[in-house]
């Protein structure tokens, strides 16, 4: 084993350890807002490890992998919350409250926002 | 569409041709002369076309400064993305799942649309929060453990050490 597969190896394994954890908190969390923080981040930071380390790996071969990769990482790092921040919005206008412990009305400042809106549409 | 001026439109053009001929060296991954010439060709036709529609920044974004800043905010980002990985991780392995969510919003000093959206990029991937929706200067923010809802102490708590950096480059 060379020294470029044990350091790729620790990347790809330290980003399947991520992505678990990721869809363990999808698992884990009680509302689709909580859920969707769970799987952004771990999504993000666990493909961007896995596709690193496939990167170095092959950099004993050709040095040209790892180019491209930092290219789907450049690229992952900008759609990833994109789409994330989308849905929670779209779950928001479809009427899918967020779960709050303590019922405090202060704890939701979007709904203020929702709700002078359809005044005003009024 | 808003009207530019001629200065405008040659550093937007300059801009989006030396992007995107580093996209293009990055996915051939080759400095052969054929290789480069039509990469060259194709990014000026495509940057000639895009004058109007990407606009992030101008020529003066090439300066060694604000170049300094964004490789210091790459490094501020890069802790942040790993600190928010262990705070997922603590809060789903935990048997009592400590969560309080709340969503808070706050004001930023940020005025163009790009800046507006690497911040709400950044906060999104920081921890334990994710931008639900950006209203002119009004960020709404989804906070997985709420500490306060003010929005000048959600603002420092969440956005200052990326806004400072962010000032400066655009």
């Amino acid at each position: 084993m060379s020294l470029f597969e044990i350091i790729g190896g620790f990347f790809l394994v330290l980003g399947s350890i991520f992505l678990f954890l990721g869809g363990l908190g999808i698992f884990r969390m009680p509302d689709v807002y909580n859920r969707l923080q769970a799987g952004t981040k771990a999504t993000t930071l666990g493909a961007m490890s896995v596709i690193f380390g496939v990167g170095i790996i092959q950099l004993e071969n050709d040095w040209t992998w790892i180019v491209k990769a930092m290219v789907i990482l450049i690229f992952i790092a900008f759609s990833n919350p994109i789409s994330s921040h989308a849905l929670a919005r779209a779950m928001y206008k479809g009427k899918t409250y967020p779960f709050i412990k303590s019922k405090d009305k202060d704890m939701d400042a979007y709904k203020e926002f929702i709700d002078n809106q359809k005044m005003e549409e009024k | 569409m808003q009207n530019l001026s001629l200065a405008n439109k040659l550093s937007n053009f300059i801009v989006n041709w030396v992007f995107l001929m580093l996209v293009w060296i990055a996915f051939t991954s080759s400095f052969a002369t054929q290789e480069l010439i039509i990469g060259a060709l194709t990014t000026m036709v495509i940057s000639y076309l895009s004058i109007r529609l990407f606009t992030c920044c101008t020529i003066l974004i090439f300066s060694p400064v604000k170049i300094m800043y964004m490789i210091w905010y790459l490094i501020v980002f890069l802790i942040a993305l790993i600190n928010s990985n262990m705070d997922v991780a603590r809060r789903v392995l935990s048997p009592s799942l400590p969560i309080n969510p709340g969503i808070v919003k706050f004001k930023t000093k940020l005025t163009t649309n790009y800046s507006k959206m690497v911040l709400a990029n950044s906060i999104t991937l920081t921890p334990g929060t994710l931008t639900v929706d950006v209203v002119d200067d009004t960020f709404y923010i989804h906070w997985i453990d709420v500490k306060t809802t003010n929005p000048e102490e959600a603002f420092t708590e969440i956005a200052e050490s990326f806004e400072k950096i962010l000032l400066k480059i655009f």
